[in-house]
């Protein structure tokens, strides 16, 4: 039950803070992937690196538990099904989870992507024996690692450097990356009103 | 309105961490084959079916890895498809604190009009098709922007690099090509 209580407490928390920063909002989304304005890029890069600096530091003090990282398989169909998320992306303004807010949030165009995202879902179910045949889901470079080799976790690290180090050194990049970047590399941005709530 | 990217980031950053600290790092696209799961399974209760060792399927994706999106499907209630249905409570009550949305940017938003006019019908059949390639590729990637990108590039997932690249790669242009104005 107490599984169940955290899925409550922090999807909630995970589905308000995404409607606050504008993930949920097809304009910012499309503002950055156009990069007529990069505020949602921004602030998606903080929270990365911050997630990461926190996850590895509360590692290595052994405040996290290593076991509770899920790191998932690397191989050519990931590349592949993230170029043919973008395009749907980009088209719809929309990710499966911020789709699933935008739709909660009173956007009729959400319905629409999640019976769209059901289809596909349930598209893939079907043509996945064609898709394991084909050897493009076969493991790349070990399949389930991590840049480093992180203490007590059952990855591989692609190198043998401390993964915890590491993370913590790719985490305050992706800060730094957060508060270098302009606020729009195409011009436009600026001025581009958002209106529209 | 939306919050400053230091406040919305840090905010965001914390419960990434929240959740890997308390369970697990957060990933959505599975739940909607689960979702899938349910249904096919309540048109055809043979769609699922219990075994000795836990769950299986008709369907090879869902038996796959000893059966763990067929049992999930089994017993919805489970940490990540409650995890999913809470996410949308949390964004439709923040959407009601700040005041909803208004009517017309809810059938299309204002990029969307700006680009090709009050046009809800096709703003709909897009979204409708947006959504099935997003879909199909996520399950084919593995994860999404939240599982791939955000959790995997946090753990340093080598996975959630290509993911990145590819997507980016992807919808930077089509964003480009799509959107000329807003």
């Amino acid at each position: 039950m107490t599984s169940i209580l955290l899925a409550i407490v922090i999807g909630a928390a995970f589905g308000a803070v995404l409607d606050r920063i504008g993930a949920t909002n097809p304009n910012w989304i499309g503002g950055m992937l156009t990069l007529r304005r990069l505020h949602l890029m921004k602030t998606i890069l903080l929270a990365i690196g911050v997630g990461s600096i926190l996850m590895f530091g509360g590692q290595m003090i052994g405040l996290v538990d290593v076991g509770h990282m899920s790191v998932k398989a690397a191989y050519v169909g990931v590349f592949i099904g993230g170029l043919m998320l973008g395009a749907g992306w980009a088209a719809s303004g929309y990710c499966p989870g911020t789709g699933v807010c935008a739709a909660a949030s009173g956007r009729k165009d959400a319905l629409f992507f999640i019976a769209g995202g059901l289809l596909g879902a349930a598209a893939y179910m079907a043509t996945y024996p064609s898709w394991k045949a084909s050897g493009l889901l076969d493991d790349l470079a070990g399949g389930k690692v991590t840049l480093g080799s992180v203490p007590g976790s059952s990855y591989d690290g692609l190198m043998s450097v401390s993964g915890d180090l590491l993370g913590i050194a790719i985490g305050a990049v992706f800060v730094l990356v957060a508060f270098v970047l302009p606020d729009s590399l195409v011009g436009g941005g600026e001025t581009a009103e958002m209106p529209a709530e | 309105m939306v919050l400053n990217w230091k406040t919305g980031g840090l905010l965001l950053g914390l419960v990434f961490f929240a959740a890997v600290l308390l369970v697990k790092p957060i990933g959505v696209s599975t739940q909607f084959v689960i979702f899938d799961g349910i249904v096919a399974d309540a048109v055809n209760p043979e769609f699922i079916t219990q075994t000795d060792e836990g769950f299986t399927s008709t369907n090879a994706y869902m038996a796959k890895s000893s059966g763990k999106y067929a049992k999930s499907a089994a017993d919805p209630l489970n940490y990540s498809f409650i995890f999913v249905l809470a996410m949308a409570l949390g964004a439709f009550v923040s959407a009601r604190l700040r005041g909803g949305i208004d009517a017309v940017e809810r059938s299309a938003p204002a990029i969307w009009r700006e680009n090709f006019g009050d046009t809800p019908m096709m703003r709909y059949a897009v979204a409708f098709l947006g959504g099935f390639i997003v879909l199909y590729g996520a399950r084919l990637a593995g994860g999404c922007t939240s599982g791939h990108m955000m959790s995997g590039m946090m753990q340093t997932a080598l996975s959630g690099y290509i993911f990145a690249a590819g997507a980016f790669a992807a919808a930077i242009p089509t964003a480009m090509l799509i959107y000329k104005r807003g």
